[in-house]
């Protein structure tokens, strides 16, 4: 059986930088934003994941959300980007257990061997966009679009119960 | 499933995860103004259609959201490369090992 649980929404922004403003942008945010496509990085509770060549997902506890609009705010003149919040548009879900590699397997079209640990990118759950992040051996985060989101839980739990039906 | 590598994620990926764009180096004309009504249909709409090698762009749009080139045989669906847009077109005798 694999768990799988909603987890609480806390900031979550996405970003886009031309090369030349990584580090002005790394300095704003408290993380060395990798440039490896699907690196991660993380200090504290802020965390840089790069999802393209210039395109990264931040996450921050939701009290520092005012803090880090304001940061990158102060950078603004000198390097130029585009920070959105994306909070409200995803929900992320936390699947866990000795299974949870193959569970993905039902949706995720993408060699499961590529995802390695500490990594992360954007893929498909079914023909749901999503982000898909390996935080340890079996224990991963799936989030999607909210509206896509009955459609990809459902189908997370009906392949668990094969699972346990030891389908 | 094709598998393609993507130049920017540098990894084999599933065609799932990307979505087909047309024939690649079709620059826009400058000036369209100057064309005539046949050039700009050209530009438009003719394509080179070949049977064999195709230079063509894909968009990596359920992973890093780039927009590449690839060559490709449109007689074995085989990717005989890809690079990334705003780079020259391969030299075909060299991804197929003959004369083209
Ligand atoms: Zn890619």
């Amino acid at each position: 059986m694999v768990e799988i649980t909603r987890l609480p929404e806390e900031a979550r922004f996405s970003f886009r930088v031309a090369a030349g403003g990584v580090a002005a942008a790394s300095k704003a945010f408290g993380v060395d934003l990798p440039t490896t496509i699907g690196g991660m990085a993380a200090n504290g509770s802020r965390r840089a994941l790069c999802l393209g060549p210039d395109e990264w997902q931040l996450d921050a506890a939701a009290s520092e959300r005012d803090a880090v609009v304001a940061a990158f705010a102060g950078i603004y003149a000198d390097t130029p980007h585009s920070l959105v919040e994306v909070t409200d548009r995803e929900f992320t879900y936390q699947i866990s257990g000795e299974q949870a590699e193959e569970l993905l397997t039902v949706g995720v079209p993408r060699d499961m061997a590529l995802v390695t640990v500490g990594s992360g990118t954007r893929t498909l759950f079914d023909t749901v966009p999503a982000i898909l992040v390996r935080e340890a051996d079996n224990r991963f985060t799936l989030s999607v679009w909210r509206s896509f989101a009955p459609h990809a839980e459902e189908l997370l739990h009906i392949a668990n119960k094969e699972f346990a039906a030891g389908l | 499933m094709l598998l393609i590598h993507c130049p920017y994620c540098d990894k084999e990926l599933p065609e799932l995860e990307f979505a087909y764009a047309g024939e690649a180096h079709i620059a826009r004309p400058v000036d369209p103004s100057a064309l005539s009504d046949d050039e700009w249909r050209d530009f438009l709409f003719i394509r080179s259609n070949p049977r064999g090698t195709h230079f063509e762009r894909w968009r990596h749009i359920h992973g890093c959201g780039r927009f590449f080139n690839a060559a490709r045989d449109t007689v074995t669906d085989k990717f005989l490369t890809t690079y990334p847009a705003g780079e020259a077109r391969p030299d075909i005798s060299k991804l197929t090992g003959s004369k083209a």
